[in-house]
């Protein structure tokens, strides 16, 4: 039994190119990121869009995000993937063959990104809803006194001003992004879990592999703590220290 | 960055506030004629045929849950404490135990130890003779050590911080009454680190109920592999997923209900 | 601040994407995204090969479809077709009165019987009341769970459903299960891998046409009937003109397309 327990951890499977599988991870950890990144920005759009609305929006808007943000937040993860993967392309193909375009090509990244994006919205619109709330009012009087019209007092005051306070949590929802991209192996996109779990099969090391692939998400782990270690103590430059 | 663990927007229900304005009555109206559209006009005729598997299956993830966060919790006390006391290398196991498994996916860590170890035993037979093989045939063992590791490193996480917040007055006030050092432990220290860390629990106690479903990919049975059984019987797409979400959302509701029902009984004075 | 400008334009390109254009001819071939020897499984350049994607290849060239390879999971393959996320599951799918409610089939492209496969140190057969008490592995929503649960499960076997066949071939060699039933091909190519070499074939499970179906065949949305034609006669075309049998013959030494 010793001997196979040496091709258990047989190393060379990992290598770059062809009879190893390193080439294959790198790729979906590449993917991964991808989904990450993408998913990421569309949930800060979603995010910032959101928490205005639900500070400054109508009664009915405030409302409905509020419907959003408790469903989103309350429902598992896998299952919102589900529905929108599936239901999110059915509903554009819909929608765009009531306007007569035929069908898109809907690819599993774009899918992908706008699943990870609709659930990572919902989570930064409290965190930057808290975090406009936490920016004096005086600082956005201040600048609407100086006559600066609304969009521009949003770039110029109010989003730069709700930084420091939206990094801690901002950064806590791009961990989870990177590992919720994990969840989307459940609907057959090719992201490094998956491709793990197709490597590992093929070669039947599958010890190997998924400690090979979770040497790569804690890698990305804390090289994202490292960078959003800098990016906190830029962003906290001239403010007192947290008590 | 372990210090991000509280800035989780730990979720809270919209306040009861008045339903009755008119924009209210409006938006119910309009969610009415939605779930009335989404009853009449989609296929529910399933739903009498699975009930009994439905229930079995909650109450399966609810087993798993609390037995999960229990156990968990249990585990995270001390995790907490050797951080915050122990002695450097029993620290910096604890703490890097936490970075492993607040680092890495859930689903991976779960096909891991299901997967991973399963392919031990597939060179090693001779494990098949051990008293312990009954358990280790089955699937649930491996949900849930994976789901009680999670929880315990969150939730050491946690800890920590509330071991290391408790004001340094209170332990030396102790102290000098003459107290040992366990019994410091046990009147004073952990009784204010738990109370202190309950707030957080709710959120994590959610959190872990949106990670179980992830055991119904090793074969383990819970409402959402029921509810994967339905889809996979009657080829239905929306219908299934759309109660199961129901189902979670009424799940966590109640959830938030009890616990913060227990919170207000817990008095709060000099928290 | 232009950064985080910047960071919104390129969020808001991003949102944008999925909007182009598809091709004319463009069809999305949709298979199970797991290994599934000898038909379908990655290789460790990322593609992916077996014999069902040479079939499917030739197809595709015989038809003049411009076809991209589209691994969906499983589970959700059929959800798959008929939201437009694939457009024809080339996955091994048996056609079945029960999927044909849902979607259509091709004409058949294979037939092979059902087999059943269990540890070498164990003595039973395919037979419903010699698996009485045996914990058996099936893929979920394939024709092998339903026959399992019919017979085997009414008779006092447990069944396990898996995700992917490779899951429970995996869990038969760690001892978790005492027998796996599946297609007789794909079980073959795994007692013939070193992780197989636990267990042999017990035996083929009697025929039930009504449940087992009637061979593997293209499925299809119930609305693509000009696809549908296309497709028959592509596989007519290939099975006359010789390409069938070259490719079957680098895989198979027997006649994979059955009776």
């Amino acid at each position: 039994m010793a001997a196979s327990s040496a091709t258990m951890f047989d190393l060379s499977l990992l290598s770059l190119s062809a009879p190893g599988w390193g080439g294959v991870m790198l790729g979906g950890f590449v993917r991964s990121l991808e989904l990450a990144i993408g998913g990421y920005c569309l949930g800060i759009v979603l995010g910032i869009g959101g928490a205005f609305g639900k500070l400054y929006g109508g009664p009915i808007l405030r409302d409905l995000l509020e419907v959003y943000t408790t469903l989103i937040r309350a429902v598992p993860e896998l299952v919102l993937i589900l529905l929108l993967y599936y239901a999110g392309t059915d509903a554009v193909n819909q929608l765009i063959g009531l306007f007569n375009y035929g069908p898109v090509d809907i690819n599993g990244l774009v899918a992908g990104i706008f699943v990870i994006g609709v659930v990572q919205g919902a989570y930064s619109t409290e965190v930057l809803r808290g975090a406009i709330k936490a920016v004096p009012p005086g600082q956005i009087e201040a600048a609407r006194a100086y006559g600066m019209p609304p969009f521009q007092v949003l770039r110029r005051v109010t989003l730069p001003a709700m930084l420091p306070y939206a990094i801690p949590g901002l950064s806590n929802l791009w961990l989870i992004a990177t590992k919720d991209t994990a969840l989307l192996a459940v609907v057959g996109f090719s992201e490094l879990t998956l491709v793990t779990r197709q490597a590992a099969g093929s070669t039947k090391a599958y010890m190997m592999f998924f400690l090979a692939a979770g040497v790569l998400y804690l890698l990305l782990t804390l090289v994202s703590n490292v960078v959003i270690g800098i990016i906190e103590r830029r962003a906290r430059r001239g403010m007192a220290d947290p008590v | 960055m372990s210090e991000h663990v509280p800035a989780l927007p730990v979720y809270t229900p919209p306040k009861a506030r008045s339903l009755l304005e008119p924009h209210r009555l409006f938006l119910i109206a309009v969610f009415a004629v939605i779930i009335f559209c989404i009853v009449w006009f989609m296929r529910w005729d399933w739903i009498p045929q699975y009930q009994g598997r439905l229930l079995y299956g909650i109450g399966q993830t609810l087993i798993l849950l609390f037995s999960t966060a229990i156990a968990g919790f249990l585990f995270a006390v001390p995790l907490g404490l050797v951080q915050v006391t122990g002695p450097r290398p029993l620290a910096w196991l604890a703490k890097g135990f936490c970075t492993l498994i607040r680092g890495t996916p859930l689903l991976l860590q779960l096909w891991l130890i299901y997967y991973g170890l399963g392919s031990i035993f597939a060179q090693y037979p001779e494990i098949r003779q051990s008293f312990l093989w009954p358990y280790l045939r089955q699937a649930w063992p491996y949900g849930f050590v994976t789901l009680m590791i999670s929880f315990a490193a969150y939730e050491g996480e946690v800890m920590r911080g509330a071991f290391a917040g408790v004001p340094k007055g209170e332990i030396e006030a102790a102290k000098a009454f003459g107290m040992r050092r366990f019994t410091l432990f046990r009147r004073i220290w952990l009784p204010r680190a738990i109370h202190r860390a309950l707030p957080t629990l709710t959120g994590e106690t959610v959190l872990q109920l949106k990670s179980t479903p992830l055991v119904a990919t090793i074969t383990v049975i819970d409402v959402y592999a029921v509810i994967s059984k339905v889809r996979q019987d009657t080829y239905l797409t929306y219908e299934p997923l759309l109660l199961l979400a129901l189902i979670y959302l009424c799940l966590t509701g109640m959830m938030i209900v009890a616990f913060r029902f227990v919170e207000n009984r817990i008095p709060t004075r000099g928290a | 601040m232009k950064n985080i400008l910047k960071a919104l334009t390129v969020a808001v390109a991003l949102g944008a994407a999925p909007f182009s254009a598809a091709m004319a001819e463009q069809v999305k071939l949709g298979f199970a995204a797991e290994p599934y020897p000898p038909f379908t499984s990655p290789d460790a350049n990322g593609k992916w090969v077996g014999w069902e994607v040479e079939f499917a290849d030739a197809i595709c060239k015989e038809a003049k479809l411009d076809c991209v390879i589209t691994p969906v999971a499983w589970d959700g393959i059929i959800p798959a077709l008929t939201s437009k996320k694939i457009d024809m599951i080339v996955g091994s799918m048996s056609i079945t009165e029960e999927r044909l409610k849902t979607i259509d089939f091709s004409d058949k492209y294979y037939n092979t019987p059902t087999g059943l496969i269990g540890p070498k140190d164990q003595t039973f057969d395919a037979k419903p009341e010699s698996l009485a008490g045996k914990v058996i592995g099936v893929q979920v929503s394939t024709i092998h769970q339903a026959y399992a649960t019919h017979y085997f499960g009414a008779k006092g076997a447990e069944i396990k459903e898996y995700q992917t066949q490779d899951e429970a071939n995996q869990d038969l060699a760690a001892g978790r299960l005492d027998a796996v039933q599946a297609d007789s091909i794909a079980l073959d190519a795994f007692l013939k891998s070193e992780a197989g070499a636990c267990c042999d074939l017990k035996g083929y499970v009697e025929d039930d046409p009504a449940i087992l179906g009637l061979g593997v065949g293209v499925g299809l949305r119930k609305e693509d009937g000009a696809l549908k034609e296309k497709i028959n006669a592509a596989i007519k075309a290939i099975r006359a003109n010789g390409t069938y049998d070259t490719f079957s013959k680098k895989y198979f030494d027997f006649d994979v397309y059955g009776k």
